[in-house]
């Protein structure tokens, strides 16, 4: 397993967040995280990718406990994310945003960068600029992140999530705001990925894109995994219909 | 000939503090191009002004390890107060360093040696016009390659997003303290040569408003590039001296360009070099720390 939960808990105050959720997700996996809004998909990521704190249980990655990691040691092993409320750097251009993301995979050049007349950074922008083209942003490679469309920024966030080369990719409702042909075009990326052996844990409130891009689905209510298994299994169980799908989409 | 050696006779004082101040404004800019206002650095220069200007004095240290000694103390000071400051943001941030550029000027006032209110006289004034400007050069050559490198880059990311920034594996904190105590370090460095650039050096020469003075230089000169807080430093250092016939009206000009490049350039001065991209992060709504 390259990640897994034991009894993971986070409590807000008086309120249970997460109560005591237990995942088990393989290497290469795209695994699908769903749930009415509040149900804890969010607060499950963010304790996965070390922004919060975790107040019970344990999370292990690639074999090792990283509960009390911070995000930057996370994504030094590997863990990158994207943001609901969409996070990039705005004032910075496209490329810079995808080159940022490398950080973890680019040496540091602070003392090479002092030398005259080199380009220290040369390989990188090479490699960041082959990763817009794949993502379909090559052309805006020089707009400011925070002019492109709402889609696109959707997109660029992943590219900049992917330029770390991580082993596990969470994706915080990457489909939002973007149009069915968008959304089409993320499934197919997202398979291209696992197949690749990048491991996907995949929040989204469109279920059509979950259930079609994912290979076990996870189902979260009020904190609490309610149910677990493959899209047509968790379309099938009661409890889902009940919790969920009945009251959305059903 | 004659003529460039009579201007810099005349004006050596106004050109060699036109120097000092770009080397603190930059020292600030360091902070800010990361995102963090602090304004700690006329407390670093006062530390090392005093401690390189004691050194040649009482201990008879040859000028560059006086200067140096005087730089590094400033910055090891910048490091524990660093790591307790960063706790804080914005404007708790700013209030916390000047919180210690007050501790500075106080602790200066109560040690006998430092001459306390009088101020500390004959300095050695071993200090040239061209030590000012080989120091300026480095410091600005340093801080605008480190802006492109992938240091720059960390630190431009964590002004625009600390979170995001964190999630991409930079560790915010540490890059946070390196541009303070690379900051201090610059600020320092500047200090010691302004120390034995004149003959005596007072408390008050570091203290609050000259905190705020090296803020304004960089801001109004603009954190997007080097050459802002340089251009900062060069307007209010010179204007002075350009306006002296208007002594009285003096202060007004300046709060009145203060004023006007805050409305007009958010950006800075610096900005006017580069329009294109000011225009296109207005209507982003992107405006950063400046």
């Amino acid at each position: 397993m390259l990640l897994e939960t034991a009894a993971l808990t986070k409590r807000f105050g008086g309120v249970v967040a997460l109560n005591a959720v237990d995942l088990a997700i393989a290497e290469g996996q795209v695994f699908g995280l769903i749930g009415p809004n509040g149900a804890g998909k969010t607060t499950l990521i963010n304790l996965i990718s070390g922004h919060f704190r975790a107040d019970g249980g344990a999370i292990r990655f690639a074999g090792v406990d990283v509960t009390r990691l911070r995000p930057d040691q996370l994504a030094r092993r590997g863990i990158a994310r994207t943001f609901q409320s969409i996070r990039l750097f705005k004032g910075l251009t496209v490329l810079e945003n995808v080159l940022v993301g490398r950080y973890v995979r680019s040496r540091s050049d602070a003392l090479a960068s002092l030398a005259p007349f080199r380009d220290a950074a040369a390989t990188e922008r090479e490699r960041s600029r082959l990763l817009l083209e794949r993502i379909g942003l090559a052309k805006r490679a020089d707009a400011l992140a925070g002019e492109l469309a709402y889609g696109d920024q959707r997109r660029l966030e992943i590219a900049r999530a992917l330029a770390a080369e991580p082993r596990l990719l969470i994706l915080d409702e990457p489909a939002a705001g973007m149009n069915p042909t968008e959304s089409i075009a993320l499934r197919e990326m997202l398979r291209a990925l696992a197949a690749e052996g990048i491991t996907i844990i995949l929040i989204e409130h469109d279920v059509r894109l979950v259930m079609g891009a994912s290979e076990r689905v996870a189902v979260l209510n009020f904190g609490r995994k309610i149910a677990e298994g493959t899209p047509a299994e968790i379309q099938a169980d009661p409890a889902v219909r009940e919790a969920y799908l009945g009251a959305d989409d059903a | 000939m004659d003529d460039v050696r009579q201007f810099l006779d005349a004006y050596q004082t106004t050109i060699g503090f036109i120097g000092l101040n770009a080397m603190l404004a930059l020292s600030v800019w360091l902070t800010l191009y990361t995102g963090q206002l602090t304004l700690g650095n006329a407390a670093f220069a006062g530390i090392a002004a005093y401690s390189s200007a004691l050194l040649t004095i009482k201990a008879g240290f040859p000028f560059p390890l006086a200067l140096l000694s005087g730089a590094l103390l400033a910055t090891i000071v910048s490091l524990p107060l660093g790591a307790t400051v960063f706790r804080l943001r914005g404007v708790y941030l700013a209030i916390a360093t000047l919180a210690f550029g007050e501790v500075v000027r106080v602790a200066i006032l109560a040690i006998p040696i430092t001459g306390r209110g009088q101020g500390l006289v004959g300095i050695p004034p071993l200090t040239e016009l061209w030590h000012i400007f080989a120091s300026l050069f480095v410091v600005a050559y340093v801080c605008a390659r480190l802006r492109i490198s992938s240091v720059g880059r960390a630190w431009a990311a964590i002004r625009e997003d600390e979170i995001a920034a964190a999630s991409q594996g930079i560790p915010v904190r540490r890059y946070q303290l390196a541009a303070f105590a690379l900051g201090a370090l610059i600020a320092g460095w500047a200090g010691a040569l302004a120390a034995h650039f004149n003959f005596a050096i007072q408390p008050d020469e570091f203290g609050f408003a000259r905190a705020v003075q090296i803020l304004v230089f960089a801001v109004v000169g603009g954190i997007p590039n080097v050459f802002g807080p340089i251009l900062g430093a060069l307007l209010f250092t010179a204007l002075p001296a350009v306006l002296q016939p208007l002594r009285e009206y003096r202060d007004i000009f300046q709060g009145v360009i203060l004023v006007l490049v805050i409305v007009f350039l958010p950006r800075g001065l610096a900005t006017l070099l580069e329009l294109r991209r000011t225009a296109r992060l207005r209507t982003v709504g992107a405006e950063d720390v400046a």
